[in-house]
């Protein structure tokens, strides 16, 4: 098995049961969390777990959970498409992790740790350095979670 | 100054190497120092481009 960029599809469920509320300031917390490339993430996937969560080779530059999202970006729509982006990017400083990582999972901290979307990208290692994933625009082309 | 394995380092002391890739998803630029033949410092930028779909539907009766 591999990560895999999903949208998860408990999260699908959810939003029938208005389970996230993506509502800045007022809304929910979500959080980021690195995972090595021997996970499995994706689509089946319900809940943040740390396994298969990054750790650090040495420092303490990753902590368990991830990081919080800003999230200042309304969900929106345009045409039949309803779209959301986190208002910045995603990044972890004084970082060493020598075990490849390639996937973040966004997921609710204010809702029982539920999964909302994994993310994968290219395999990465970082020494004494900083890993930063920027965010694609906000817009109903590319916007992090797309509904259509 | 460059943080390092080693501590902060003098980057006239290091060797750069960075590079980049690019696919359909995500555009990735990294930057390493190596001193001695040892990597010391590697830092990765990823920016996605597009992500997470959902198709939407509703049955017609």
């Amino acid at each position: 098995m591999a990560n895999s960029t999903a949208m998860c599809t408990s999260f699908k469920g959810e939003l029938l049961t208005g389970t996230h509320n993506f509502t800045p300031s007022t809304g929910n917390t979500f959080k980021a969390a690195l995972y090595f490339a021997t996970g499995s993430l994706g689509a089946a996937t319900t809940v943040y777990s740390t396994t298969n969560e990054v750790t650090n080779t040495s420092g303490t530059g990753y902590t368990a959970g991830g990081v919080t999202v800003t999230n200042a970006n309304a969900p929106a729509t345009s045409g039949t498409t309803a779209y959301w982006t986190p208002s910045a990017s995603f990044s972890w400083s004084a970082l060493t992790v020598t075990t490849a990582f390639d996937a973040v999972l966004i997921y609710n901290s204010t809702s029982s740790n539920k999964a909302v979307s994994v993310h994968n990208f290219g395999s990465q290692t970082v020494t004494a350095g900083t890993f930063t994933l920027t965010m694609p625009t906000n817009d109903a082309t590319t916007g992090l979670l797309r509904i259509a | 100054m460059i943080e390092t394995t080693k501590g902060q380092m003098d980057e006239s002391l290091l060797e750069k190497r960075e590079g980049q890739s690019d696919t359909d998803t995500e555009t990735t630029e990294w930057v390493e120092y190596w001193l001695d033949g040892e990597l010391v410092h590697r830092s990765v930028h990823v920016k996605l481009k597009h992500a997470a779909l959902a198709d939407g539907a509703a049955s017609s009766f």
